[in-house]
């Protein structure tokens, strides 16, 4: 199992849940065509709450988190994200779209912009930031990330962990209140691996709701109030991270898990 | 045993010349070059000494002679006792004439085709990929030839729109007339016009005199300044985006800006338009498009507008999905996204093939020759060349006039595409 729990001492305190309802998924069915890929899916997730989806490939997990900003249209069942329910309506995925930020396994970054123009292209044209402003906000976050020295370089001038700490930054500019990764160390090499679940881990001590598609154990254990096992379409097991590990249920998650850690 | 420090000193072998990588190249590049020269200098030769023994020397004097054939279409003053040099000028213009208006409407086809293809809608995609496929594996000849045969045996001689019962009318309220001879449609013409210019060069080219008409100068000038004016007013627009976030609406503003001095020049110049009339057995009056010249037009551009739209669907297909989720993701909306994150990517792929659909569009004007449109061809490199003999000169020289032209456009198009280039690096 990774090491990042021992090496880094994760301060908690922050990170306090609140009963306040971030996201509300009831009964929400998926198919693509004939194939249905998220079967009766009802998951609540509190304010603050930092959720560890994983699962075999082709389980339906990235779909499930592309569901929530409406990446992929879901057929039955309600998502409801900060209250507002994610329907065909326009206006209701534009507030939703704004509140909610992503990132990808590939980055995504637009390669025919700066660093610097990435993280305001959003804040300029949707929220309507003054540009100096929005530069100062981009400028604030790239210190967070800790790249504030390559603002003014292309992303395809930077390493894969630098283009996705600043990816984690472009979304953070539209200052969303729920966080989602899909698969964000997946596309990295092992030694970049850390620099971005550090970040995360980072976001996650300020108090961000979180979920991430991921298969870092490590982090996980070290962050994560819940983790979430998906098989086929369907939630087959949630519990919180030590009891996720040290005590699965359902033999479809030992095998997983004995699959996933046995090495 | 020897040490690395040591170089080793051989002497030069004359097997190295093709053994040694360091030689290879260059002995390669030798004896390429002198069967080059060597084959140039036996063709120019064996020219030379064959037109020598067919009594035939190499002289551009025939371009000063009286031409002695009509051409029916002409943008410049012309007759049959002009030169044969302005014939080819009246060549050169046509040609520049139908390319010009080809590429147009053929970027304007293949944008919207292009876009339509990739359209959601099952019947719209369908109908872009039947224009698609059906104009690009057709031969543009057959095309040309088709459209204008339709043109031609469709439409009514000009003598049906005569009598008390005309067979034909005209349409848009009697201001087009679309026969069997060409489309007749109203002129510009004005009131208090200002005239021409005429513009005549000295020495041999004395016969290439033309006018210009200073009226179209002016509007154009005007039109020029209008949009520099548009474009203060988007820097402008820009500007106060960057410092309050809103971005002022402009475009009503743009609009006044461009169409308000046009419009207060056209009244000045007392514009107004010239119907065509049905006059004894031909119309009189307005302009005449001549079925060769639309038919032209529209096989060329609708032929080349297929390939471009293939062009166009490729490049907003070459931006990969995840740029559109990206900034979806980020609440973009989808118009935004196509105009700040897609085209900006996608252009970078269309215009270098872009480019080689205008120089073919260019090219194949050439073919006008199928159904008698007077271009470059037609002219200095047809009925001149048959009447003169000079086809040696003839045909280098249109040659040579679609070399300088392709070098042209090529020239323009690639300094538009370092504007609008990905600075990746």
């Amino acid at each position: 199992m990774s090491e990042l729990a021992i090496e880094r001492q994760i301060d908690r305190s922050h990170m306090t849940i609140s009963d306040e309802v971030a996201i509300q998924i009831n009964n929400m069915n998926k198919w693509y065509g004939q194939f249905h890929v998220l079967r009766d899916i009802n998951l609540t997730v509190q304010r603050g709450e930092r959720i560890v989806i994983c699962g075999p490939s082709g389980s339906g997990k990235s779909t499930l988190i592309r569901c929530i900003n409406r990446l992929e249209e879901h057929q039955s069942g309600d998502i409801i994200v900060d209250g507002t329910e994610l329907t065909s309506d326009l206006k209701n995925i534009d507030k939703i779209r704004s509140e909610v930020g992503m990132c990808f396994q590939h980055f995504n970054l637009f390669p025919h912009l700066t660093i610097l123009e990435n993280c305001t292209l959003a804040p300029i044209w949707v929220r309507k930031v003054p540009r100096k402003e929005a530069e100062d906000i981009a400028m604030h976050y790239l210190e967070k990330v800790k790249i504030p020295d390559q603002a003014h370089k292309y992303p395809g001038m930077l390493s894969g962990g630098q283009q996705q700490r600043v990816a984690i930054a472009r979304s953070l500019c539209m200052k969303p209140r729920i966080m989602l990764f899909d698969e964000p160390t997946s596309a990295l090499d092992p030694e970049m691996i850390k620099e971005v679940l550090d970040t995360m881990i980072e976001l996650a001590e300020e108090g961000m709701t979180m979920l991430c598609v991921t298969h870092e154990m490590g982090f996980a254990q070290a962050v994560a109030n819940r983790v979430i096992f998906m098989d086929q379409g369907q939630i087959i097991e949630q519990n919180e991270p030590h009891a996720f590990f040290n005590d699965p249920q359902s033999d479809r998650t030992k095998l997983f898990l004995s699959q996933i850690l046995g090495h | 045993m020897t040490t690395l420090t040591d170089t080793p000193k051989q002497g030069f072998r004359l097997s190295q010349l093709i053994y040694d990588t360091r030689y290879r190249s260059i002995t390669i590049q030798v004896i390429a070059t002198v069967l080059i020269v060597a084959a140039l200098w036996w063709l120019a030769r064996n020219t030379v000494a064959n037109l020598t023994a067919l009594g035939k020397d190499f002289t551009l004097e025939f371009l000063g002679n009286r031409s002695g054939y009509d051409i029916n279409q002409r943008l410049i003053a012309y007759d049959s006792n002009a030169t044969h040099g302005r014939a080819a000028l009246v060549g050169i213009l046509n040609t520049l004439l139908v390319a010009g208006l080809g590429c147009v409407l053929a970027t304007i086809l293949g944008v919207i085709f292009g876009v339509l293809r990739l359209s959601k809608n099952w019947i719209v995609s369908r109908l872009a990929a039947v224009y698609v496929e059906g104009f690009r594996n057709v031969p543009l000849l057959l095309w040309i030839i088709a459209i204008f045969a339709v043109m031609t045996e469709s439409t009514p001689s000009p003598r049906d729109f005569r009598g008390e019962n005309p067979v034909a009318s005209m349409a848009l309220a009697d201001n087009v007339a679309i026969t069997n001879r060409g489309a007749y449609i109203p002129e510009p013409l004005f009131a208090n016009g200002l005239g021409d210019v005429e513009i005549k060069p000295g020495g041999v080219f004395a016969d290439l005199y033309f006018n210009v008409s200073i009226d179209l100068i002016v509007i154009l000038l005007t039109l020029v300044v209008s949009l520099l004016v548009v474009k203060l007013v988007n820097t402008r627009a820009a500007d106060i985006q960057n410092a309050t976030g809103v971005r002022p609406t402009t475009w009503w503003v743009n609009l006044l800006i461009i169409v308000a001095p046009i419009a207060a020049l056209l009244w000045g110049l007392g514009f107004y338009l010239g119907k065509p009339e049905l006059s004894g057995f031909n119309f009189s009056g307005g302009t005449h498009l001549r079925n060769s010249l639309l038919a032209l037009w529209l096989a060329l551009s609708l032929y080349t507008g297929a390939f471009i739209a293939e062009i166009v669907r490729g490049g907003i297909n070459a931006v990969s999905k995840g740029q559109t989720e990206a900034a979806f993701a980020l609440g973009l909306r989808p118009n935004r996204t196509m105009r700040l994150v897609i085209l900006p990517q996608a252009l970078r792929v269309i215009i270098p093939p872009l480019i080689s659909q205008f120089l073919n569009l260019t090219k194949n004007s050439s073919l006008a020759i199928a159904i008698g449109y007077m271009d470059v061809r037609s002219t200095l490199g047809g009925i001149t060349v048959n009447q003169t003999g000079r086809e040696l000169e003839g045909i280098l020289l249109v040659g040579l006039f679609y070399l300088l032209l392709s070098l042209a456009i090529s020239t323009g198009m690639n300094w538009f595409n370092d504007r609008v280039k990905l600075k990746e690096r």
